[in-house]
């Protein structure tokens, strides 16, 4: 699709996003440091690593939040990398949040109308005017709205203010408002945060049955490795910035320098 | 007869302004105290077009507000990327600006300030144009552009990751709320009469964000009442002479205190406003007793 290679088949075999050499300084610390990996189009991915690893910062990078000092960022083949956030965004690629970011004093549903706002083209005179294009498109991006509502289980709660959901239902609406912009790729930081196994098996299934639904590639950053092992086909490991370990969850939940970072070294006396 | 149509026509005036700046400060959440130098702007274009130029009032308003307008496109590439507090700084510093400049004009009147301007602002005029102004608020805050604003303010980094450029959304408000200041300017002008601009100071500035937020920020009803209570309430009061002041003050006080989301915040006087707000609280209440059954258990 991106027109770097004409052969047939060959878009697969370019990756969703790939990493080259991504280094991010704060003042002489590292933060991330010449980190490389790739993720394939339509897997859900994982980045794992102890606290401090990087894996925000990473995200950070990815979506234009931060400034990279050396390296890149491709998207289906082209660079992101000097993008703005939100020219980022408008390409593809959104995120959810560690922090849960929603727009707080809106109801659930003008959370994800607002995000709906890519799907329309009528200008502000338009709107002043209420010219047709603009009732049309209202029209669409409400239906759009009300139907990840229904599909995210959030319809009957859509006239909520967001501040007064439930825990749960802020990540849920998170991640509804994140699929409103039609991405490729969805970047989730810590989904489970906070959520006991019952809701993070939820979780889990959701975000295997949203890939599938909206044919969406995740790269996911998590610390409940039951989740990580259980939807995850790739895993990316981080340490103090640097890449770790890349594989499959077996071969990576094997691998001794992952175990070792995650419990310590072996006491070898 | 012709006291009570001065209120109104002041009322009418200053709602222009107030609309404007609700876009600005309640929607996007960015503090404005400089939105009378974006008056006087509209104010002495639209005088020079009437009293040097004669010219035609429409023209003379549309000139003004358009004066106003682009200022506001130069003050926002400058300032709109400074955060919060900063904004809020650099347009006090800009109002200013702009009445020590027309201090020293000579051509329009500089400090002393320019009198004997044609009366043509009607109490019609006025209300018909406020009707405008509130219908066109209204179209603006309810499109996609609207709901950028408030994703800014609401959520900055968010609005940038749901593909907002918050940068453009944020320069649209403030050159809305200019040109709405710059429309209210040129009425005055032609109401009053005449022009000073020391009645664009700060004063008058904050007089306007005052309105805003007692009315409660991120409601249009909310800024039109409180344009119309805090624009009437010193005239109730003119009897008291001075003391008009403080009530004034204890009224904005008091609104604070017993409500700091202003009289409206957040809500509208509309129908399908209140069966929203009516089905938010009641969808709160079953969500607490569930929550409340759940701990029983």
């Amino acid at each position: 699709m991106s027109g770097a290679d004409p052969r047939p088949g060959a878009a697969q075999a370019v990756p969703v996003l790939e990493l080259r050499g991504l280094t991010k300084r704060f003042g002489g610390l590292a933060a991330v440091n010449d980190v490389s990996f790739a993720i394939r189009e339509g897997g859900i991915s994982g980045l794992i690593g102890p606290n401090g690893a990087g894996k925000t910062t990473i995200f950070n990078l990815i979506t234009g939040v931060y400034k990279v000092s050396a390296g890149s960022i491709l998207f289906k083949g082209s660079p992101i990398t000097d993008l703005e956030p939100y020219r980022i965004a408008d390409l593809g690629v959104t995120r959810t949040f560690q922090n849960i970011r929603l727009f707080k004093n809106l109801s659930a549903r003008d959370n994800v109308l607002t995000a709906c706002h890519m799907s329309a083209r009528y200008g502000l005179a338009e709107a002043i005017l209420r010219l047709p294009r603009y009732r049309r498109e209202e029209k669409a991006l409400a239906v759009k709205a009300d139907g990840l509502l229904e599909i995210m289980g959030l319809a009957d709660r859509a006239d909520l203010t967001a501040n007064n959901l439930p825990y749960g239902l802020q990540r849920r609406l998170e991640i509804t408002r994140a699929l409103a912009l039609d991405p490729t790729l969805l970047l989730l930081d810590e989904p489970a945060a906070g959520m006991n196994p019952d809701e993070t098996e939820q979780l889990m299934l959701l975000i295997s049955d949203i890939r599938k639904r909206f044919g969406l590639s995740v790269l996911v950053i998590e610390h409940h490795m039951d989740l990580i092992m259980g939807v995850c086909e790739h895993i990316h490991v981080l340490n103090f910035g640097c890449s770790l370990a890349d594989g499959d969850p077996a071969v990576v939940a094997g691998d001794p320098k992952v175990v070792e970072a995650y419990l310590g070294q072996e006491d070898e006396r | 007869m012709e006291y009570i149509q001065g209120i109104i026509i002041l009322i009418g005036i200053n709602l222009i302004a107030v609309l404007g700046l609700s876009i600005l400060t309640g929607f996007t959440g960015l503090f404005s105290f400089g939105h009378g130098g974006f008056m006087a702007i509209g104010a002495y274009v639209c005088a020079i077009f009437v009293a040097r130029l004669h010219q035609p009032f429409a023209l003379a308003i549309l000139a003004g507000a358009l004066s106003a307008g682009l200022v506001s496109v130069v003050i926002g590439r400058l300032t709109l990327k400074l955060k919060g507090d900063y904004f809020c700084i650099a347009t006090m510093g800009f109002g200013e600006a702009v009445r020590i400049i027309l201090n020293n004009v000579n051509y329009v009147g500089g400090a002393r300030g320019w009198e004997s301007l044609p009366k043509l602002t009607t109490v019609w005029l006025t209300l018909a144009l406020d009707l405008v102004f509130v219908v066109v608020t209204w179209n603006i805050i309810n499109s996609r552009q609207g709901r950028n604003m408030v994703a800014a303010r609401e959520e900055e980094l968010a609005a940038q990751m749901a593909g907002i450029d918050v940068f453009k959304s944020k320069m649209i408000a403030l050159v809305i709320s200019a040109v709405f200041a710059g429309v209210a300017g040129a009425l005055m002008a032609q109401y009053m009469q005449f022009l000073r601009p020391t009645m664009f100071n700060m004063t008058k500035s904050t007089d306007l964000t005052i309105m805003v937020i007692f009315g409660g920020l991120g409601s249009i009803s909310g800024s039109i009442l409180g344009t119309i209570l805090l624009v009437s309430l010193p005239e109730l009061f003119r009897d008291f002479a001075q003391w008009r002041l403080v009530f004034y003050g204890l009224a904005v006080i008091v609104i604070m205190v017993g409500r700091p989301q202003g009289l409206m915040g957040g809500l509208e006087l509309t129908p399908s406003g209140i069966r929203r707000a009516v089905a938010a609280r009641s969808a709160r209440r079953e969500l607490a007793a569930a929550d409340k059954a759940e701990a029983a258990e």
